[in-house]
């Protein structure tokens, strides 16, 4: 069987070595052939000196989940030699630096091992103590690029492109480049049977991670306020909304910034700022990760009361408490889903490509505005942090904000009464009035405690059970606006079908090819957002069991579906991989299976 | 609940510039104790507001919880409110200072909303020089919860219940110049002549502008042995200035000992007569401030009066080199690339 284009590279490093920018050279280098990378960093919470992972999957099919089995593993951390050497498969590849010998008892027999004298080659040829160690990189990719068929200008290409304004770095990096690619010439036999061949199969694709995306989304989305504290992996997010605000969101007659932003001192801070901006008409929004969703549960509470939009991104990581803060899960969807005391419901919006965290970014500050409450885009770390394949942005130049219903002065003027809280329209959403706006009118109490349709305080039963059945009105109007699931169904009905959102979206795509290969073939749905539309439980009534997949110990998703939609739980099985690592299609399919076999397990 | 008061107005009541009546700065009814010193600053406010000819839409006032946070009901019931969560309302108007900045923004909280839940928020607001005026209706105690000790209760005061507070207080006015408050000024809520001009003097500084008011709670916290009662305060207020206000476009009389009377020229060309009451004292001398607010707590004394001032003070919207037109006004237009430059993105990508 051919292995072209179908194999997976990993490398084994020292966090902070600059190894990561190096792999992502190798993985774009794949990408720029014409062929399908996936490429995910695995790293620890750590500044310098932990193991770190770098896994690449090249798939000529397209499939852009991670894989289990490592046909090619470059290692140069000694550190996790032993446990690096036994993650490759029999008959891959194990390449080192063997400037030290390896010692013996390492060695397998069933797998072939690549000495490259790292250290010995930069010690040779760089003099500076910084590029002796970096340059070590760049030798390895080298060496891979030789013995994988990739061709050595393509990454020098790279290089013209990174290097940009620093034009006398590109000199050394071709020459490490070059050394690690002479060694393997002259010493190995080369290709390998797996190897990269030019294609025409990522079309006009862009390879980008889904927190870069998010913060381009917000520009175009026009947030102009954004407040953050940094946490892990989110930080990356505000950073790049900032990178592209400072080069988009300039005025060009005074230099001055047509955006603001503010690192809070907490997440506490990040929330209140958002709320209080979006409360003034501005488009605001904060980043976080789980424990920031903790810590902003009450001010949900209060945006979902007072019904102020805001926009806030959960990139999720492994919880709970600190967790494993650079391993990713799904982990919040209960704390976002009802976030904050008393009955509250959010809205949750489930992108599983950066594309999708562009559209679903820019889109979230229609959704809070046009809706009036909180709007909550769950990513996670494996989206958010990783560089992926995914399909153009786009944006079309005639699309105007919705900036839902908020009175101006002159219709303050012509309606004969106006009250916050009052629904006008029949459809759970009220009018709402901007500070400023009017001299005489308009004005009103935004508060958090018991109103009635004025904003008038209230502690009367009837009023507060009126008020509070039309907040979930207004989230039944939610359903009618909000991105639909995407649903796979071949026509002929499965009795078996499976369900899945986020970042289990690829490996479940490729369990699904796999289950029709083997003639089991099943339907499925992807759900992007909360709460569910009539569509979700139109299709899981169609089956007799819905595998949920989740990337949570809990099945949290499982137990939103039964809560909300009033689904037997013994139709909704459970597969759930919590690990820290992403969801793999063999993952699923063993699950799967097995459940086939010992449906009672 | 809030009561609703009646709208009617007598014809001949004074106006102000803007043709507004003093009626039309005030609020609801108050729902506080009967004779509790928040509702007298809440007149200051009105009072305040009404001479200095603001539009009352547009001032947002913003509060956290408590019963001070209770008091934007009371007041300028033509203004928009927020009456936000426990401790929150400085990251709230923060986030509405910088979706527009051409409001000005009245914040009232209390000591607990203040020196306790909120004192992380508090002190992260003065560092960054919101412009914002934010009252302290400080009683020393929880009033809503029934008279428990607050964390500005001072050392040795005996509450209602008999329990003598055994911890330090915190001053507030100190904090905020260590932190970096470019105006505090310390008050009496029975002292309307003093707190008037204070209130119109914070309202035209740009940054930060703290008023701590001592404002007795009449059902908890005003008996003998408490430090913030009537008696107390009235016995132990020091005065270290008293001051006029005087707004940009009234003539300045010249004649005036200036050995005594220090003139402030505020942000907006307004400016603050001072007369200094001590001779040690230098308004825009942290340094001489901090002495002083030392000695006076030695003495258990409570100074009041402008303390401090910066009026070169540089507020947040200025420090973050934001434009000059509010961020809620600028629309697709300036905020939305478009398509060639995102197709121009994607080209870098690939």
């Amino acid at each position: 069987m051919s292995r072209i284009n179908d194999f997976v590279v990993r490398f084994a490093n020292v966090n902070g070595t600059g190894s990561a920018s190096a792999n992502y050279l190798f993985a774009k280098s794949v990408f720029r052939m014409g062929v399908p990378v996936s490429a995910k960093n695995i790293f620890p919470s750590n500044i310098q000196g932990l193991p770190t992972w770098y896994e690449v999957r090249v798939c000529e099919k397209g499939y852009l989940g991670r894989k289990e089995g490592i046909d090619l593993m470059v290692s140069v951390n000694p550190q996790s030699f032993k446990r690096d050497i036994a993650s490759v498969k029999t008959g891959g590849y194990f390449l080192y630096d063997n400037t030290k010998p390896l010692h013996e008892e390492f060695l397998r027999d069933d797998i072939h091992f690549i000495g490259v004298p790292l250290m010995d080659i930069c010690n040779r040829e760089f003099t500076d103590p910084r590029q002796k160690q970096l340059f070590k990189n760049i030798v390895y990719v080298g060496a891979i690029v030789r013995l994988l068929n990739i061709d050595t200008s393509i990454i020098e290409g790279l290089f013209a492109e990174q290097f940009q304004g620093k034009e006398k770095l590109i000199a050394p990096n071709v020459k490490a480049l070059h050394l690690g690619s002479d060694y393997v010439r002259d010493n190995f036999r080369y290709p390998l049977e797996f190897s990269v061949e030019v294609r025409d199969l990522v079309g006009d694709s862009i390879m980008i991670d889904g927190n870069s995306a998010a913060g381009l989304g917000a520009v175009y989305g026009g947030a102009s306020v954004v407040s953050w504290y940094p946490i892990t992996p989110s930080t990356s997010l505000v950073s790049a909304f900032e990178d592209y605000a400072k080069k988009l969101r300039k005025d060009p007659l005074t230099g001055k910034n047509n955006y603001s932003i503010v690192q809070a001192e907490d997440e506490l801070a990040a929330i209140g700022m958002a709320i209080g901006a979006n409360w003034n008409g501005a488009r605001s929004f904060t980043a976080t990760s789980g424990p920031g969703i903790s810590l902003m549960s009450e001010f949900l509470g209060l945006a979902y009361y007072a019904e102020l939009p805001v926009v806030l991104v959960d990139v999720q990581r492994s919880g709970p408490s600190t967790g494993m803060p650079t391993r990713t899960q799904q982990s919040d969807f209960i704390s976002a889903a009802y976030a904050s005391h008393g009955d509250t419901k959010h809205i949750l919006l489930i992108p599983s490509t950066p594309t999708e965290c562009f559209d679903m970014m820019a889109d979230a500050f229609d959704y809070a505005e046009q809706l009036q409450t909180p709007v909550i885009m769950m990513s996670d770390l494996d989206l958010g942090m990783n560089e992926h394949m995914t399909s153009p942005f786009q944006w079309d130049d005639n699309r105007k904000y919705k900036r839902g219903k908020v009175l101006t002065a002159s219709q303050l003027d012509t309606l004969p009464s106006w009250g916050r809280y009052r629904d006008v329209d029949g459809d759970g959403i009220p009018y709402r009035t901007l500070p400023g706006t009017h001299p005489t009118k308009g004005s009103y109490f935004t508060r958090g405690s018991s109103h009635d349709e004025n904003a008038a305080y209230s502690e009367d039963s009837a009023t507060y059970v009126r008020i509070m059945d039309r907040l979930l009105k207004k989230l039944e109007t939610a359903k009618k606006i909000l991105p639909a699931p995407q649903v796979y169904q071949s026509g002929k009905n499965s009795d078996h079908a499976i369900l899945f959102y986020g970042t289990s979206m690829h490996a479940a795509e490729e369990a699904l090819d796999v289950l029709k290969m083997e003639g089991t073939p099943m339907d499925a749905i992807r759900i992007k957002a909360f709460p569910f539309s009539f569509e979700v439980s139109e299709f899981i009534e169609l089956y007799d069991k819905v595998f949920v997949i989740e990337q949570n110990r809990d099945a949290q998703v499982r137990a939103l579906l039964i809560n909300e939609l009033e689904i037997n739980p013994k139709k909704l099985v459970k597969v759930l991989n919590y690990d820290g690592t992403p969801i793999t299609a063999d993952f699923i399919l063993k699950s799967i299976h097995q459940h086939l076999i010992q449906p009672n397990n | 609940m809030t009561y609703i008061k009646p709208k009617f107005a007598h014809p001949r009541l004074p106006k102000n510039e803007l043709g507004f009546t003093r009626k039309e700065y005030e609020g609801s009814l108050s729902t506080l104790c009967a004779g509790c010193g928040h509702d007298s600053i809440s007149a200051a406010i009105v009072d305040a507001c009404f001479e200095m000819n603001i539009e009352p839409h547009r001032v947002a006032k913003m509060s956290g919880i408590g019963c001070s946070s209770k008091t934007p009901a009371y007041f300028l019931s033509n203004s928009h409110g927020f009456n936000s969560v426990h401790g929150r309302m400085p990251s709230v108007t923060t986030g509405a200072n910088l979706a527009n900045r051409s409001m000005i923004y009245l914040g009232v909280s209390g000591d607990g909303d203040t020196a306790s839940i909120g004192m992380g928020q508090f002190a992260h607001v003065v560092r960054r020089n919101l412009n914002m005026t934010y009252i302290v209706m400080n009683n020393g105690c929880y009033g809503l919860t029934k008279g428990q000790d607050s964390a500005t209760a001072d050392y040795g005061s005996v509450n209602k219940t008999g329990n003598m507070n055994s911890f330090e207080g915190i001053d507030l006015c100190a904090l905020a110049i260590e932190l970096g408050a470019t105006f505090v000024a310390q008050s009496f809520s029975g002292d309307k002549g003093q707190l008037i001009p204070i209130i119109k003097a914070a309202l035209s500084h740009s940054g930060f502008a703290l008023i701590n008011v001592v404002s007795p709670c009449v059902t908890f916290n005003n008996n003998q042995g408490s430090t913030k009662s009537y008696d107390y305060v009235r016995e132990h207020n020091e005065t270290l200035s008293s001051l006029d206000f005087v707004p940009v476009k009234e003539e300045i009389l010249t004649d005036y000992d200036h050995t005594k009377v220090t003139m402030v020229e505020m942000h907006d060309g307004s400016m603050i007569k001072l007369n200094k009451l001590s001779p040690e004292w230098n308004p825009e001398d942290k340094l001489s401030i901090m002495t002083a607010l030392h000695k006076a707590r030695e003495k258990h004394e409570i100074l009041t009066g402008l303390l401090y001032i910066d009026n070169q003070s540089t507020e947040l919207n200025e420090l973050l080199n934001t434009t000059s037109v509010p961020l809620n006004q600028l629309t697709e237009k300036e905020l939305c690339p478009g398509s060639a430059i995102l197709e121009e993105i994607c080209r870098g990508l690939r």
